[in-house]
């Protein structure tokens, strides 16, 4: 693409991003391009509702507690740097990095992905999963019509809970 | 006399209204006058009829021996015999011929029908056996019957018969249910082995049978290359059936399930093609190269032609619904006479129909599918599945009916060889072409879909209509004929029901892991729902250039011109209304009866409250039992998911209703827990997708809008609000239950803005698809 480095030079904060994430200038130049089509209103950053107008992403059963988990609480809009950095955790693991204990842990590491997992079932918040959130993402995914489940719906989550 | 010339004429002026017989009534018109015996001559005039049939092309080829008729003829002989001087009118008169045809054609399809519903009470069998083996089966005692006494089935495959009225059903169906983005993105690997692999697999057996037909052991050397050619042609096509049901069971990956369904579809052309070139050839003394050059060349212009034909055809048919707002009951029937229409014609310049009905019905579908109504779109799809459904019935059957009542001629050289090269040929074929295809594709295909390919190239009944079509010039016809009718059963038969336990097999040697525990499946399937969703907001573009910009190509002027100026706020609450409506009719549907006995999110939780007080021990099998059923209870990945189409019913997504109702029910819920104002709805505590009230419900839409869905949802509100509290999560259900509120769909709207939300995505996106497909 000829408009490569225009197009590098209106997104600001480059250079940081690609260091922080890790992704390279191509990567961040799809996503800029990415992020604009779903900002269809050209504000410079999304709101839930941009979020909830990709289609594919309605039939996903955790789609609300994904598209929680691009904003931070209190926000309600994400901007391109936020987007890049929530993305960022789904790199894959740099198996060659260099352990250096002074600089922070990349976005993608091990720790981090643990971590964004585990905001996805904690709603609340308060850095521990309860029970209940336990069971109502669990809930999320069990087919509602199956007959069958119904009759062990009590003994399962009695199960189910015991283990973890 | 008079009066019985009266009589003569008018039966004469019923029977003239056939066309059949018109023809013989002008012969015979004069010889009636003088006869004395009008009931008679009416009956011979039947027979007539029936010895017409049998010698042309009818449609239906009537092609009932005169067996059949004498008892009518005797009892007509006994009722005439009285003398012309009386004049009593017998009470009640048996016409048979008259309805012959459409008579045996019902009884034939209402048998074939009995026996597909029988099948279905045992379930068991179905799960064993793939219908069409019991189809064959069940033909095939019905045949034994008929020989024994001594009756020749209707001709049911002449070659006009199958390729003008059952074939166009079938292809239609499997085009219709298609699904598209899999597809298209498979393209290229489906025209690969459909196009590639069928010549393959054709080359090769004729060229191995030729070879074995110069050993003068088996006593065939009179079998030329061409007709082995032509045989082969017709042997290596492969036919979807059986083998999708089964993969469906087995949970096979999308990619294998399409990759087989578009082979299916696109080999039915690419063989015709082939079978008439080698055809051509085969009856001609000598070959010329430069004709078999230009047959090559005339195999692409076939397809492309065939192509054309279909996209013109899609384009009219969905230009014509647009104005067909006011006629909507006319519309389902647009669809098929476009469809059959475009398959005739691209039959009459010889071109391939069956590419042209399959672009014709991918085309249309998409367009038409908004245009139309609701009740429309009901109609089409359940008509098409019908008509494909009857179709495939009937041609099994009849396979079995004609193999008891042909005459055979066996070979047990030639077609023991014959069933050897075509597994054979297919399984190099499917290894040589999938090694050149993998890498170009992003998921390569492993040795276990491979022998998935291999095993499940099931042949069916476009084979059987093809042999049947042979010319008579060709001396070893009915070997064949025989051939293929063994081929057809060996692989139905084995094949058909051997391949079920010998996937299961493969499948569970493969994932050799140890059973984990119920939290891991959770878990894991959190991740993988978790990384599916990402990869959609991501979107994965750089695949789709052609299609984004086809897309805006097709949003800027084609849907400009095809589509209906749909009013946005009609359609969006008549979508809604449809979703509310849905959900209540399946809720009635599942549950017949106890509408209380719907599952819903709130009787889930307090379970977990209830069942905390109990804790007990389980055993590990009941842990395993449980664990089957939770992990196949659960939704199912987007990649995995291959609910797209079971062959023998409609598309099932209660998957995406299920998801989408429940997050309509949560929002109410947290709605609900808000105020009792409309606009205070806005402010939820969770960030679930609410349309801030004030702000881009504006922008999106004019103000009149607005106000109307205002109204809604402060309606809704105040419904709930009037209900205290105690609301069950089913939307509907509620409401059903209690009498006070009477069923107003809107009444019962929950999160309107939420849904308003998705419904206008819906209507921006890329495929603004109704729910039911995809």
């Amino acid at each position: 693409m000829g408009s490569t480095s225009s197009t590098l030079l209106k997104i600001p904060n480059v250079e940081e991003l690609v260091q922080e994430t890790g992704f390279s200038p191509a990567h961040i130049i799809r996503l800029y391009d990415r992020f604009k089509v779903l900002d269809k209103e050209g504000r410079g950053h999304l709101c839930p509702q941009d979020f909830g107008a990709i289609k594919e992403l309605a039939m996903n059963p955790i789609r609300d507690r994904i598209i929680s988990a691009f904003f931070s609480p209190g926000k309600e809009t994400v901007d391109f740097n936020t987007f890049v950095r929530i993305l960022a955790h789904f790199r894959p693991v740099d198996k060659d990095r260099p352990k250096d204990p002074n600089s922070p842990e990349p976005i993608n590491s091990r720790s981090n992905k643990l971590k964004f997992a585990f905001q996805l079932y904690d709603q609340d918040k308060d850095g521990k999963i309860s029970r209940d959130e336990l069971l109502k993402v669990s809930s999320f995914f069990i087919l509602l019509s199956s007959h069958k489940l119904n009759m062990t719906d009590s003994r399962l989550i009695d199960r189910f809970s015991g283990t973890c | 006399m008079s009066h019985r010339l009266g009589e003569n004429m008018i039966i004469h002026a019923l029977l003239s209204s056939l066309d059949l017989t018109s023809f013989h009534l002008a012969e015979e018109n004069s010889a009636s006058l003088k006869n004395e015996q009008p009931i008679r001559h009416c009956l011979s005039h039947g027979t007539q009829l029936n010895e017409y049939g049998a010698n042309g092309n009818v449609a239906y080829g009537l092609n009932t021996s005169p067996s059949k008729l004498p008892p009518w003829k005797t009892m007509g002989e006994t009722d005439a015999d009285p003398d012309p001087g009386k004049t009593t009118q017998t009470m009640f008169t048996l016409n048979y011929p008259r309805i012959q045809i459409p008579f045996e054609i019902t009884l034939w399809v209402l048998l074939a029908s009995f026996a597909k519903i029988g099948f279905h009470v045992y379930h068991k069998i179905t799960v064993w056996v793939p219908e069409s083996c019991l189809l064959i089966s069940i033909g095939l005692i019905v045949g034994g019957i008929m020989h024994s006494v001594n009756e020749d089935p209707p001709a049911v495959l002449t070659s006009s018969a199958f390729f003008l009225y059952m074939l166009p059903p079938i292809v239609l169906d499997s085009s219709y249910f298609m699904p598209t983005r899999p597809f298209f993105e498979n393209f290229g690997t489906v025209l690969w082995f459909a196009v590639v692999g069928t010549l393959w697999n054709s080359i090769g057996i004729g060229i191995s049978l030729f070879a074995i037909c110069q050993i003068e052991a088996f006593g065939v050397q009179d079998i030329n290359l061409q007709e082995n050619l032509l045989f082969a042609s017709i042997i290596s096509t492969v036919e979807p059936v059986a083998v999708l049901t089964v993969f469906e069971d087995i949970s096979i990956h999308e990619q294998l399930y399409i990759v087989v369904f578009g082979e299916c579809l696109f080999n039915d052309a690419v063989t015709v093609v082939l079978y008439n070139l080698f055809n051509h050839v085969a009856v001609m003394p000598e070959v010329e190269a430069g004709e078999v050059f230009l047959d090559i060349g005339s195999f692409f212009v076939v397809g492309l032609g065939g192509v054309f034909f279909g996209l013109l055809f899609g384009f009219v048919a969905a230009f014509t619904t647009r104005f067909t707002g006011k006629v909507r009951e006319i519309e389902p029937l647009i669809i098929f006479l476009y469809s059959y229409l475009a398959y005739l014609l691209a039959e009459l310049f010889a071109i391939s129909s069956i590419m042209a009905i399959v672009t014709c019905a991918l085309t249309m579908k998409y367009y038409v599918e908004e245009n139309v109504s609701q009740h429309s779109c009901t109609t089409i799809r359940h008509v098409i599945k019908m008509l494909g459904s009857v179709s495939e019935t009937l041609i099994f059957f009849f396979l079995g009916v004609v193999t008891i009542t042909t005459e055979h001629e066996w070979n047990w050289g030639y077609i023991l060889f014959t069933l050897l090269f075509a597994l054979l040929w297919r399984g190099l074929g499917i290894l040589v072409l999938t090694q050149i295809i993998n890498p170009f594709r992003t998921i390569p295909f492993n040795f276990k879909d491979q022998f998935g390919l291999t095993y499940g190239g099931l042949r069916g009944a476009v084979s059987f209509a093809l042999a049947f079509t042979l010319p008579e010039s060709i001396g070893h016809k009915k070997l064949f004929i025989t051939g293929t009718i063994v081929v057809i059963i060996f692989t139905v038969f084995i094949q058909g029901i051997t391949i079920r336990p010998l996937l299961k097999l493969m499948n569970v040697r493969k994932t050799n892991r140890k059973q984990e525990t119920i939290s891991v499946e959770i878990h894991k399937r959190l991740m993988e729902h978790t990384v599916a969703g990402i990869e959609d907001l991501c979107g994965q573009w750089s695949h789709y250039y052609w299609k984004d910009k086809f897309m805006k190509f097709n949003n800027q002027i084609i849907r400009k011109i095809l589509i209906r100026d749909t009013r946005p706020e009609s359609s969006i609450v008549a979508l809604y209304k449809k979703l509310e409506l849905q959900n209540a009719m399946e809720i009635l549907d599942t549950m017949s009866g106890d509408i209380s006995a719907a599952p819903s999110l709130i009787s889930l939780h307090e379970e977990i409250k209830n069942a905390s007080k109990s804790r007990k021990k389980f055993l590990s099998s009941d842990v395993t039992s449980m664990h089957e059923l939770l992990s196949k209870n659960m939704y199912k990945i987007r990649q995995r998911t291959v609910s797209y189409t079971n062959k023998h019913s409609l598309p099932n997504d209660i998957t995406a209703r299920e998801i989408l109702m429940r997050r309509h029910t949560s929002l109410r819920r947290s709605l609900r827990a808000g105020s009792f104002h409309g606009t205070n709805a806005a402010k939820m505590s969770q960030k679930f997708l609410s349309l801030p009230m004030g702000q881009s419900l504006n922008s999106g839409f004019p103000p009149r809008r607005f106000g109307h869905t205002e109204t809604i949802v402060t309606k809704t509100v105040r419904v709930e609000s009037s209900n205290h509290g105690r609301l069950p999560t089913h939307g509907l259900a509620l409401f059903l239950r209690k009498e006070r509120c009477s069923f107003n769909p809107r009444c019962s709207s929950s999160a309107v803005a939420e849904v308003l939300h998705e419904l206008d995505a819906w209507g921006d996106g890329d495929e603004p698809e109704r729910m039911e497909s995809e």
